[in-house]
């Protein structure tokens, strides 16, 4: 598997070239939200906002009002908690096509309880006009913008930076609204999202292998929830249904899974596998990913609970069928 | 009222002062009718918002009904029947300005206004705050003279400077006016969007602030001093004027200088119950009037059949 690094960085300076109407605001982390190259670039389209989230949001709502398009560019946890009532009233309600780019969502960074979004996806999914993309990995970096302009109204992104995989066929871009499925499968069904998707592809392979099958589905739009192949997977497995996000187990992926299964009608087991209502803290991501339950072998257990059986799955297992020789090489992300 | 027969031309001066006294009628009048309402906003922003209208905005006729359409649905991609307010304060264009008015709960003063300079018929105003209505007693973007949603204070000023930026970017020369009250100041945000407009220069952006020094829970000086004001906004680069908020001709005056790179601030030095001495026995608190007894509310109405005889002299 290809490792690619600043996929975002090189694709927004390559796909704003054309378009004068994309201006970028910044807080005062401008390398470590890939917004350099478009910096260097554009500089008459590059709005340093310094330390002023709130204004910052308010300011890009009065300037999309005007017919400019605002990428705001921050670390995610400084979007939605800093500036709420700001997104609220000054982009949300007005439905002005702002686009929020969050980096280091979840337990991406080291840097503790204060640099992590954890619950973003349950507050900005509670907000009228929001749509909400979560990014899993450098195809759907490559291709997103496009589905992000096409936005009639604000979007909120967790975006991915550094060294990223690739995981799905160049091909094959991101698409608004529509699940990608990697395996099919009819003893569990599984909904992953971000990060957690190249762990559950690990987990996958050997679960196959022990003769369990998994109906994997990767999740890249959590708002609007409506693509009818989630209604369908979901009601179509003999144990249950599994989530697995980079995100608080509340309000994000999980409970939406839920919330459309309760609606249709469907009576399986589900179990959410993401930071189970509990704070993180500084560091590593691998660290942080086995302490909390979001790495393959946390998912092999839950597939284990659900379908009532050992499979004698070890780390070994895992970190043997690991998809790539190069990742090993990747660095703890900085901040 | 505004309808009486004119004998002479008037000066500006005039007009801006026989403007600002009718809205402190305008406003009293429908404070008696509906036993309530934010009455010593009109009385300290009366001139301040009759000199915005009459002498210091550039902005086009009114593109709005003159009886304000009932609401008809929050913006969404869903819904291309949202209404804005904006309408009333004229057509966009390059050279015209702009008006962002910020403390929403002075909205009844607002509508006054639109009534005043001709934006809006005096019915419109039967339908302030009956459900349903665009006419709404905390103004949102749907309300008659509004463009943004202001009621959460200091996001006006931010979205005033994100609109400011826009235009500067597209080469326009119209401005953009900021009405704000005093108690915004101690909104975080407000520092912010001022760092922001003096560290781009943002000089197209004039800011008249209403100080009457009241807020919710009595005078600011009790609540939370913010003075020195000017020294204040000096430091953070802005051109600072210090006015008698109630003197039309020094309201103006900063208006009518060239930019200079700074964003313009007046400080309008205001008296909560100017030409309503009636209610300073209400003191320290003034932010919203409701009469406690038919008394009370009598003596009012003797105050407003008085004001009214002396309009008419």
């Amino acid at each position: 598997m290809e490792i690619l690094t600043k996929v975002y960085a090189k694709t927004l300076a390559d796909w704003s070239a054309d378009k004068p109407e994309v201006v970028v605001f910044s807080a005062d982390l401008t390398s470590s939200v890939e917004a350099d190259i478009f910096k260097a670039k554009y500089p008459e389209r590059f709005f340093s906002m310094g330390l002023t989230e709130q204004n910052m949001h308010s300011m890009a709502g009065g300037m999309a009002r005007e017919g400019f398009f605002p990428y705001i560019h921050t670390f995610a946890v400084f979007i939605y908690r800093r500036a709420y009532d700001q997104i609220c009233d000054s982009i949300a309600y007005p439905n002005m096509p702002v686009r929020m780019i969050g980096f280091l969502p979840g337990i991406l960074t080291p840097g503790g309880i204060t640099h992590q979004a954890i619950e973003d996806v349950a507050i900005m999914r509670a907000l009228p006009n929001m749509t909400i993309f979560d990014i899993g990995d450098v195809t759907e970096i490559e291709t997103c913008l496009d589905v992000i302009q096409a936005v009639q109204g604000p979007v909120y992104v967790r975006m991915l930076r550094g060294e990223v995989p690739r995981l799905f066929d160049k091909n094959e871009p991101f698409k608004f609204n529509t699940a990608r499925h990697l395996t099919h499968g009819d003893d569990i069904t599984l909904f992953s999202s971000g990060i957690c998707t190249e762990e559950a592809m690990r987990a996958t392979a050997i679960l196959h292998e022990r003769g369990v099958s998994i109906n994997h589905l990767h999740i890249s739009t959590l708002k609007p929830f409506t693509d009818p192949a989630v209604v369908e997977a979901a009601a179509q497995n003999k144990h249950g249904v599994i989530t697995f996000e980079n995100h608080s187990i509340i309000g994000g992926l999980g409970s939406s899974v839920a919330e459309v299964m309760a609606e249709n009608g469907i009576g399986r087991k589900l179990v959410r596998l993401g930071l189970p209502d509990v704070f993180a803290h500084g560091a590593s991501r691998p660290h942080l990913m086995k302490e909390y339950g979001l790495d393959a072998l946390a998912l092999t257990r839950a597939v284990e609970k659900l379908i009532g059986k050992d499979l004698n799955i070890t780390e070994s297992d895992l970190s043997a069928v690991r998809l790539q020789e190069t990742h090993s090489a990747a660095k703890a992300e900085a901040l | 009222m505004s309808n009486q027969t004119q004998v002479k031309m008037e000066s500006w001066q005039e007009t801006a002062q026989r403007t600002a006294q009718n809205i402190r009628l305008r406003v009293l009048d429908h404070v008696l009718k509906n036993n309530g309402g934010y009455m010593s906003q009109a009385c300290s922003s009366a001139e301040l918002l009759s000199v915005l209208y009459t002498r210091v905005m550039n902005l086009g006729p009114s593109i709005s009904p003159m009886i304000p359409p009932p609401f008809s649905g929050v913006p969404s991609k869903d819904n291309p029947n949202s209404f804005t307010g904006a309408g009333y304060n004229g057509a966009k264009a390059p050279h015209l300005d702009r008006f962002i008015f910020s403390p929403a709960h002075y909205a009844l003063v607002l509508y006054s206004i639109l009534i005043e300079t001709g934006r809006m018929s005096p019915e419109g105003l039967e339908q302030f705050n009956q459900d349903g209505s665009t006419v709404e007693m905390i103004g949102a973007e749907h309300s008659p003279g509004c463009e943004v949603t202001s009621g959460s204070l200091a996001q006006a000023l931010s979205q005033a400077a994100g609109i400011a930026l826009a235009r500067r970017l597209r080469g326009e020369t119209g401005w953009v006016w900021v009405l704000l009250s005093d108690g915004e100041l101690q909104e975080g945000q407000t520092w912010e969007t001022l760092a922001t407009l003096s560290a781009y220069r943002l000089d197209n952006v004039g800011i008249y602030v209403d100080v009457n020094g009241q807020q919710c829970d009595g005078t600011m000086q009790e609540v939370m001093n913010m003075e020195p004001l000017a020294s204040k906004l000096e430091a953070f680069g802005a051109r600072v004027f210090e006015v008698d908020g109630h003197d039309v001709e020094a309201l103006a005056a900063p208006a009518a200088l060239a930019p200079d790179g700074r964003p313009l601030v007046v400080l309008a030095r205001t008296d909560a119950c100017r030409g309503l001495d009636v209610m300073r026995a209400r003191a320290p608190k003034f932010h919203y009037l409701r009469f406690t007894s038919e008394e009370e509310r009598q003596s009012y109405q003797k105050v407003y059949q008085q004001m009214c005889a002396n309009t008419e002299e």
